[in-house]
Order: structure tokens, then C-alpha cells, then sequence
């Protein structure tokens, strides 16, 4: 089993990863969504949950781990890269460096999501809404009347399959060949199942999802996905 | 528990009036005079201790009078030296316990004229009457460890408290060795602290292992200050296991085979528990038995998963004598007494010769007549131990692990609670914890370990300074940072974490028939059956975080499974069936098909011995099967199979799968295995496990639990439920996180410590280990042997551990590939 799944979306070839990032070969662009750094201190901030504060250098490290894998030309960041406004703030510095050392290696885009309307404009990169580019159209939230081509993120789908012994549940793909959600690429993001009709309700047609599980990427048809509760 | 001196009124009258000793006031002799009743022995005993000044354990079988044993002193005290304020708490492990005790108490408090306030305090109880319990606290407060738990992590504990004489611990031996059992300690820590003079008694069934809760109870740990007091002698059991006319099972464990024969005695029998091991073994039986029912006798079913109603309905049916059988789970292992039982079932193994004593304890409630019970094996492997468990009965010998040292995530919570109390002093609160047994030996560096984690989390990189939970004061005490998180600490109290579970609703109203795990919802589609509640019912749908079901006919039902259903299998019982099997001798009185058997076994190969290990190869299928007896238990035997397998693949006999019982353990390869002695090397717990333990999902779940409890991860947030599922997802990614880039963390610390002894069970992995090396049998054999013939059965029933994932995902995405790319070779021909 590879550590990839390449399917066509409006005439584009793209590679689903198990790593959760997406990449287009055409273009050399890698595509990640929902970063959603310095969650942790957010938590321990508003909550007193002390969780491990290393959930930025764990995606940043992913991530580049991914880049390297890749070697692109242009990465684009599908928003919510950022917890909340303040958290690029509270980056450590050995994470900034990170980060900052990563948006210099290509072109970078950081999409705004609804948790960084305002990405910050000092780590490197442009901010933009949305980004088109040939058949495909990026953004951070799928929009209901969008056309054919559009990859977003936001929702953070997770799908479950039955095997003989246990249920299997991971994040993943979700596309109809037309539209394309990823999952999020944030250390530590929770999920929604695609059986939740924010998301199911995108795909009045039906859906194929790619289960991004530590061992590759497995392309599972809907009928045999297990309806989530 | 009911029975103050025993429902069995006149018939165990031990002295007569005249023999009484001094101790008891008038008003207490006549009152058990007018009820014809005199004060058991160690009623008595419990009395004399108290008046010495001693702390007590009394050790008791079920029905003994314990209860009021436990409370004679205290009442006898408050009604000589009426004061204000608490006196007494008690605490149970039940809530139901503690209401019935309220009721039971009640009577007599009142019959005799005493002004004494008996109240509960558990989560069902209201706001109001916490808040008035608060104001005008009872004399006597009957609550559970988490509502005590709660109290104590409040600023007005110590006001609270200040008047406390007793603390009654009900069913000691039940609490001792878990981690509910490692907060109460800690809370009597804390309790004998605010009120130093405050005396406490232990009420234990029998148990193995009597000095450890000895030292459960002491003060200070040392079991010589706690003097142990037996009630009553040990009842007489009469035993039987059921010599079945039907074909004995080879394999299997829910007993449906014998339903007729169970159901004829249950028509010959006044009342019968029927007790299993798993809730969806109770409710098969109690659905088979259902159909068995030929005359509409009144039968119940009794699980943990039942709506509490519904439960208390059996409860109070049974008490009331209305009722000739009730399937139960181990919800009726403690507690409550039924009036008259008569005969106790045991269907499936009891895996515990302690906790057979306890479930035939139910039965024949009077002290001078025996209990009487039916063992119904499921399978042959069980008609050894159910036979092993009746000698065990009769010669007397308990089990059960002893105790563990108390849990690092236990003292996190507790450590909060007591800063949300007042502000800290590590010295202080240092020497207060190692009081309680199970922390004794918690060294300060330890300590000071978990009282970082608990101010700001304790990691290397301090980046939540700003965020402290505990703020350092200059006079070098720790104080709660702002009451918000005080608040939400106490939302977080309590060890118990739960599965994720939804109500189960007829759909137009009827009510809620009990909660069923989510997990087992989520396998449902709408039009699918299941049996829950002893009914059939059809899967309609969620609504509102509820199951909506409706009445069902017919169809290929599933049924509910749940986590942890499973009990573990003692060493002690393992011994004895391993010996027993060794022995032909011992066979006599074993059922004729179980002897055949045997003794083919012999022919066709050779019984394990006593000591070593016996490992059999053979060919089946085009594959090769190595069946190891090691009757080591299911965990140890899980464990075991990963370790082993990924040993066979590094010896390139390309290993498949395996399968574990409680007795042994069956793993199939493609090539045979020969070199036993490097297969089953003790150097296997070196490296190879740690590597696998770390990536065990079983692991992840017990760093769920660990992080739950000691309040990394919340468990509700005020006005907001989180449900486990965004929990589970979350811990594990903390947890990959964490174990990265801190792998000494005290909560990794923890969870290890947790997964040694729990579901991982490496010590009894490492003891059978050194068991193999004193010789390993290998007999290489043409097929399949008769012994072989149980495990065998179960291949493809048992559920693949998940760490056997990196298997399943191969197999998956070779089948989904065939799906894809099915191509019917017939061109769809029906040839």
C-alpha cells in the first residue's frame, strides 16, 4: 500500500497523503488545512487544561516533514492555521524560527479561516481569501454554490470503517470528484464525521472518503463506510 | 446488609438476654429483646473495640449483621453523648447501598426513640438538600467516595468535619486495590487530619490478603493498629455443577445449551439468582429462558446497563419475594440483601474462588443453613474450573491480587481538590498522603512531581507559566489561581471513567429502558435488531442523544457487548486447573464427556504438566498452528500473542494471527516454528515490549483514563457536556504528542504503571516466562489435538486486539482493491 491516493478532481490529478496534507504534482503545490497552532496554550489559558505545549512544533515538524517529502514550489494553508488571533503570539521562539525557516523555502499562501481571520503578516507568506488556479478553486470553507474544482478545509471530517475485528476510525478525504474537503493537518484537532450533514450535505451525490491512517491512505467507497451516531 | 441481626430472625439467636456483657445501654437490650433478637458475637467485638478506643476491621460473610455492627458504636455514643454536628460517615461504594442503609437504620433509630439525623449524600441527591446538609449537617452521613470526595475539596470541609467520631467503610475489599479505592484513602487522609481522634472501621467480606486492608484502614498505615474482628464463621456451601444430559460445548461462553435444565430448576426452587459473568450473557440467557418459560413464571433480568428505575423495580420485587428468578451481572455482587434466596446459579466459570464465595454468599440467607448453588459450565475448559473453584470453596483458600501502589493521576485530583480547600504546604500535605496505605512509599521527589503537574502541568518547556493552575506564594504555599478553576475542578471529581453510553427510548413515549455504549450504536443501521432489556428491539435512529427503538419481531438479533465485561482469571484458580489437568486422579466426578476428552488428550498427545510448558505444533489448513498452555489469564495471554508473533516474524515463519483464552494461547503462521526455548525467551519483556507497549492502543486507552482523572482532559465543562468520542480522539493525539517530546511525564509515568498490572498484565507475563524456562515440551503432532480443539473454535470469533492494526489495514486494503476491481470469473453464469 502506498502512502498516498491518487484520484482526478475537475481534471486535476491529486495525491491524498496519510499525513493528512494534499498534493498536486501539476502545480508542485502542497496543500495542508486547519493547522490550527498553539491549541494547546489556548486551552491552558481558558481552561487550565495543560495540555503538552508541543502541539505547534508537532505540526510544524509534519509539515515539514511533508514539504521534504514533496519538495514543492508553493504550499497553500486552507485557514484556521492559527488557534485564535493571539496565537501566533505565544509561539515559542524555536517554533516561530520553525515556521518562519519553512515559509521562506517557496511561495506560501496562508488562506483566512474563521479561528485567524487576520493571519499574521510578519512570518513570511501573503494572505489571501481564496486562491484560484487553473481547474481548482481554494478557500477555507466550502460554499454551497461553489462550482466544480473547490478544496477546502474547516470541518475536520473523520470517517470509520468496519473490519473484521474493530472499527477503524481516522480523519480523512472527503470528494465527490468535484468538491474535495481535508482533513486537518493540526496536532491536536478533534474531528466531525462526514455523516454529519455539514458535511454529507455537500454531497447530495454521494461521496468517496480517503481514511489517512498511520500505516497509508485507504480509498473507501461510501457504501462501505459505517454510519457514524 | 439489610438485616440487622439477620432476617432470619429467632433462628440465630447466639446468647440470651442474660448473658449480654456490660457494654450495652438498656434501651439497645431492649430493643432487640422486643424484636427477639440478641447482638451477634462481633456485634459485641465491635462494641469492646470501640470502647478500648481501637480502630476495627471486621471481616464478615454477606448477611452477617455487619452493618449494624458498624453503626452500634455510633449509635450507642450518640445517644449517650448527644452532640451537634457530623459524628458518623459512612461510606459505600453504592449509592444504592447507602440509601438502603438509610432505610435500615432508620427503623431502629426510631423504634428505640433516638434523636439522631440519618441522611444520604450522593450524586442523586438534590441541590437543596446538599446546601441544607452544609448549614445543619446530620449526625450521621451515609455517602459514596466521589460525594465525599467533593466535600473535601471545599473550604468549609474543615468546619465540616470538625465534630466527625467515626468513619464506616462498607465493603472495603471491594474499594481496596483500585483507584477508587486510592481517593478514598487519600480523603480519610484528610479527614483523620481535620478531625485527629476520629476512629474508623473497616466492614470487608472475606479476602485473601486481610493485612493489606488492615493497613487500608489505619491511620498511618500500619496494620497493627487495626484489630481484625471475624464475624461469624464461613457458611457451609452445598456446591453442585450441573452433569448435563446435552452435549457439553466445546467452545463458547454463554451456557444457552443448558437453559432447559436451568429452567427446571429454577421451577423446583423457591427464589434463584441466575448469575453471569458478561451483561450480554444475561441477556441471551435471559431471553432463552424467556422462550423456556412454558409457565409464565415471574423472571427478571438484572444488568448495570438497565435504567435505574428499572433496576430498583427488580430490586424491590425480589426484596418482596414476588419474583422466582433474576438474571443477574455483578450488579448484585454487592450490597443489597434479598430477603430469601434460595439457590444461587452460577452460569460460566466464576474465575475467582473468592468471588464464587461471595455470589453463593446470596443464597440460604440464614447463617446455620447452607448456601446452595448450581455451577452450569459453558464449555469444557469451565467444567475444570468450575470444579477447581468448588475444591477451592471447600478447603477454604481466597484470591485476588493484592493491592498495588495508589495511582499518580488519583493523587493529581487529590491534590487539586485539597488546594481548592485551602492554600498548600508541600510539607504538609506530603506527610499527610504517605499516611494512606496505598502511598506510603510515595517518595517527595514523586511528590513534587505531581504537584507541578497539577500547577502548571510539568513539562520541561514552562510555557504555561503565565497560566498557572497553582499560584506560588511568597510565604511557599500553593493557592487555587482564580475560583473558576476550583468550579471546574469539582465538576471533574471522581475516578470512574466512563464509556460513552445513550439512552435506549421506546420511539411514542415509554420511557428509558437503560443506556447501551455508543460504540455499539454506532455498528447499527435503522431496521437493524438487538436484544437489550430482555427484549427484542429495532434500531430507529439517534434523537437527542437518545437510542430511539421500537418493539421488534423476529430477525437475526445482535447483541450489546461492552467494554470490560470480561473478568480476569486469578492465579490462584489458574493454578489449581493447570494442576487438576496434570493430575488423571483427580478427574473422578468429572461429567463422563469431559473425561473422554481427557483421556484422549493423553492418547493423542500429553496433558500439561504441573510445571514447564507444554507447546504443541501442528498442520491444519496450509497453515501452521503453535497452541502454548499457559494459563497465564486473557490479558497476559494478549500480550503475549503480540509479543510472540512479532518474534515468529523476525524469524521469518511469517506469522497470521492469533487467538488467546484464558488458559492458552494459539498463533498460525505459514511456517512452523521449531526453537521453543528462543520463541518463548524471557528477553522478549526487554525491548520488544516496550516498543509495542508504547504503541498499544491499549495504552492509549489507559492514558485516556489516566488524563481524565488526574485533569489533564476534562470530563464536563460547566453547561457543557463533551461527549468520549471528541475525548478519545483527543487524548491520543496528546498522547503521541506527549510521548514524544516527554516520555518521562508523570502521567506516562502513570499510565505504564496502570497497563503493567491492568489490561497489559506483564506480571504475570514475566512469572509465566519464568515458569517456561523450568522446560518446554514441544510435542509436533499430525493434527489437531483434543486440548487444541476450544482455542481453535474460537479463531475468528475473538476479536482482534488493535494492535493487530497494522494486519487489519493490509487485509482491508487488499479487500477493498478486490472490490474495486471484482470481476466475476463466471461472466455471471450460473454455472
Amino acid at each position: 500500500m502506498s502512502l498516498d491516493s491518487p484520484f482526478p478532481l475537475n481534471g486535476a490529478m491529486l495525491h491524498a497523503r496519510s499525513d493528512g496534507a494534499l498534493y498536486w504534482p501539476d502545480r508542485e503545490t502542497l496543500i495542508v488545512a486547519d493547522l490550527h497552532l498553539e491549541k494547546g496554550s489556548a486551552f491552558a489559558s481558558a481552561t487550565g487544561q495543560m495540555l503538552p505545549p508541543y502541539d505547534s512544533r508537532a505540526t510544524l515538524t509534519a509539515l515539514r516533514q511533508a514539504m521534504a517529502a514533496t519538495r514543492p514550489k508553493r504550499v497553500i494553508c486552507l485557514g484556521d492555521s492559527f488557534h485564535d488571533i493571539r496565537a501566533a503570539a505565544r509561539l515559542t521562539p524555536q517554533d516561530r524560527d520553525q515556521l518562519v525557516g519553512l515559509t521562506r523555502q517557496c511561495d506560501w499562501v496562508w488562506i483566512a479561516g474563521n479561528h485567524d481571520p487576520a493571519p499574521p503578516a510578519d512570518l513570511g507568506g501573503i494572505v489571501l481569501e481564496e486562491v484560484v488556479d487553473g481547474p481548482l478553486v481554494f478557500r477555507h470553507e466550502a460554499s454551497p454554490q461553489a462550482g466544480a474544482g473547490e478544496i477546502s478545509g474547516h470541518f475536520h471530517p473523520k470517517a470509520a470503517i468496519e473490519t473484521r475485528a474493530r472499527r477503524l476510525s481516522a480523519r480523512c478525504f472527503v470528494e465527490d470528484s468535484r468538491r474535495l474537503i481535508l482533513p486537518a493537518f493540526g496536532a491536536y484537532t478533534g474531528g466531525l464525521s462526514v455523516w454529519d450533514t455539514a458535511i454529507s450535505g455537500l454531497f447530495p451525490k454521494g461521496f468517496t472518503v480517503h481514511l489517512a491512517l498511520r500505516q497509508g491512505v485507504l480509498r473507501v467507497p461510501r457504501s462501505r463506510l459505517r454510519k457514524a451516531a | 446488609m439489610s438485616g440487622l441481626a439477620g432476617t432470619g430472625g429467632g433462628a440465630i439467636l447466639c446468647r440470651t438476654m442474660n448473658d449480654l456483657p456490660a457494654p450495652i445501654p438498656a434501651r439497645f437490650a431492649d430493643w432487640f429483646a422486643s424484636r427477639g433478637w440478641a447482638p451477634h458475637p462481633h456485634q459485641m467485638d465491635m462494641l469492646a473495640a470501640d470502647r478500648r478506643g481501637d480502630h476495627a476491621l471486621l471481616i464478615a460473610p454477606t448477611g452477617g449483621g455487619k452493618t449494624l455492627a458498624g453503626f452500634l458504636p455510633s449509635l450507642i455514643d450518640l445517644a449517650e453523648n448527644p452532640t451537634e454536628g457530623i459524628h458518623t460517615i459512612y461510606i459505600s461504594p453504592l449509592k444504592a447501598l447507602a440509601v438502603d442503609i438509610q432505610r435500615n437504620l432508620t427503623l431502629p433509630v426510631e423504634e428505640m426513640g433516638l434523636d439522631i439525623r440519618i441522611e444520604t449524600r450522593t450524586g442523586d441527591t438534590p441541590a437543596n438538600r446538599r446546601k441544607r446538609q452544609r448549614e445543619a449537617p446530620p449526625q450521621i452521613l451515609l455517602t459514596t467516595p466521589e460525594s465525599l470526595a467533593l466535600l473535601i475539596a471545599s473550604p468549609d470541609s474543615f468546619d465540616f468535619f470538625a465534630s466527625l467520631k467515626r468513619i464506616v467503610v462498607d465493603e472495603t475489599h471491594a474499594l481496596v486495590g483500585t483507584k477508587r479505592g486510592d481517593h478514598l484513602s487519600l480523603c480519610l487522609a484528610r479527614l483523620s487530619a481535620i478531625a485527629p481522634g476520629v476512629k474508623r472501621i473497616g466492614l470487608s467480606a472475606t479476602v485473601a490478603w486481610p493485612e493489606a486492608l488492615r493497613a487500608y484502614i489505619a491511620p498511618d498505615a500500619d496494620p497493627d493498629s487495626v484489630p481484625v474482628i471475624k464475624g461469624g464463621g464461613a457458611k457451609r456451601a452445598d456446591i453442585r455443577i450441573l452433569d448435563t444430559k446435552e452435549r457439553l460445548p466445546w467452545s463458547g461462553h454463554y451456557g444457552l445449551h443448558a437453559v432447559p435444565e436451568i429452567y427446571e430448576e429454577i421451577k423446583k426452587t423457591g427464589t434463584a439468582i441466575v448469575f453471569v459473568n458478561t451483561r450480554a450473557q444475561a441477556e441471551l440467557l435471559f431471553q432463552a429462558l424467556w422462550h423456556a418459560n412454558e409457565d409464565a413464571l415471574p423472571i427478571a433480568l438484572h444488568h448495570g446497563s438497565l435504567a435505574r428505575e428499572q433496576r430498583r423495580k427488580v430490586e424491590a420485587a425480589m426484596a418482596a419475594g414476588s419474583l422466582r428468578a433474576v438474571v443477574a451481572t455483578s450488579s448484585l455482587d454487592l450490597g443489597i440483601d434479598w430477603a430469601a434466596v434460595d439457590l444461587v446459579v452460577q452460569v460460566g466459570p466464576p474465575k475467582g474462588v473468592s468471588r464464587l464465595i461471595q455470589r453463593i454468599g446470596r443464597a440460604g440467607h440464614r447463617l446455620d443453613v447452607p448456601s446452595r448453588a448450581l455451577l452450569v459450565p459453558c464449555n469444557r475448559f469451565e467444567v475444570l474450573e468450575c470444579r477447581c473453584a468448588i475444591d477451592g470453596v471447600d478447603q477454604g483458600t481466597l484470591d485476588g491480587d493484592p493491592p498495588r501502589d495508589g495511582g499518580l493521576d488519583v493523587l493529581a485530583q487529590h491534590i487539586m481538590s485539597l488546594a481548592c480547600a485551602a492554600p498548600l504546604r508541600p510539607d504538609e500535605i506530603h506527610a499527610e498522603i504517605v499516611r494512606a496505605e496505598p502511598y506510603r512509599n510515595l517518595d517527595r521527589a514523586t511528590f513534587d512531581d505531581v504537584l507541578r503537574f497539577v500547577a502548571d502541568g510539568g513539562y520541561a518547556l514552562q510555557s504555561y507559566d503565565r497560566w498557572k493552575k497553582l499560584f506560588h506564594t511568597a510565604a511557599g504555599t500553593y493557592e487555587v489561581a482564580n475560583p473558576k478553576l476550583a468550579h471546574r475542578h469539582r465538576m471533574n471529581i471522581g475516578t470512574i471513567v466512563e464509556a460513552v453510553t445513550l439512552k435506549v427510548r421506546m420511539r411514542g413515549g415509554g420511557g428509558t429502558l437503560g443506556e447501551i455504549e455508543e460504540y455499539f450504536v454506532t455498528m447499527m443501521e435503522p431496521g437493524d435488531t438487538f436484544v437489550f432489556a430482555g427484549r427484542l428491539l429495532r434500531y430507529e435512529g439517534i434523537k437527542q442523544t437518545a437510542v430511539e427503538v421500537t418493539p421488534a419481531r423476529g430477525g437475526d438479533p445482535k447483541v450489546p457487548s461492552y467494554m470490560g465485561g470480561r473478568m480476569p482469571f486469578t492465579t490462584h484458580l489458574s493454578e489449581r486447573v493447570r494442576e487438576a489437568l496434570s493430575d488423571p486422579a483427580s478427574w473422578q466426578g468429572l461429567p463422563d464427556q469431559v473425561h473422554e476428552w481427557l483421556r484422549l488428550q493423553q492418547w493423542r498427545s500429553v496433558l500439561p504438566g504441573p510445571d514447564g510448558l507444554l507447546v504443541e505444533t501442528f498442520p491444519r489448513g496450509g497453515k501452521e498452528y503453535l497452541v502454548a498452555y499457559s494459563f497465564a489469564g486473557r490479558n497476559a495471554h494478549q500480550t503475549l500473542g503480540m509479543l510472540l508473533t512479532r518474534r515468529m516474524e523476525r524469524m521469518g515463519l511469517a506469522p497470521l494471527g492469533f487467538v488467546a483464552s484464558d488458559y492458552v494461547i494459539a498463533v498460525w503462521s505459514l511456517h512452523p516454528a521449531k526453537d521453543m526455548e528462543s520463541l518463548f525467551d524471557e528477553d522478549m519483556l526487554g525491548d520488544d515490549l516496550e516498543a509495542w507497549m508504547e504503541e498499544s492502543s491499549l495504552m492509549r486507552r489507559t492514558f485516556r483514563n489516566v488524563a481524565v482523572i488526574a485533569g489533564l482532559i476534562e470530563r464536563r465543562q460547566p453547561g457543557q457536556e463533551k461527549t468520549g468520542r471528541q475525548v478519545t480522539f483527543n487524548s491520543d493525539l496528546i498522547y503521541d504528542v506527549l510521548r514524544r517530546h516527554e516520555p518521562n511525564h508523570v502521567l506516562l509515568r502513570a499510565t505504564r504503571a496502570d497497563a503493567r498490572t491492568g489490561m497489559i498484565d506483564v506480571e504475570r507475563l514475566a512469572e509465566f516466562l519464568r515458569r517456561a524456562k523450568q522446560g518446554i515440551r514441544h510435542r509436533r503432532l499430525d493434527r489437531v489435538s483434543p486440548l487444541a480443539v476450544p482455542i481453535l473454535l474460537e479463531v475468528g470469533k475473538e476479536a482482534v486486539y488493535g494492535d493487530a492494526e497494522d494486519q487489519l489495514f493490509d487485509e482491508l486494503a487488499q479487500e477493498l482493491i478486490d472490490e474495486a476491481m471484482h470481476m466475476d470469473p463466471q461472466g455471471g453464469l450460473p454455472l
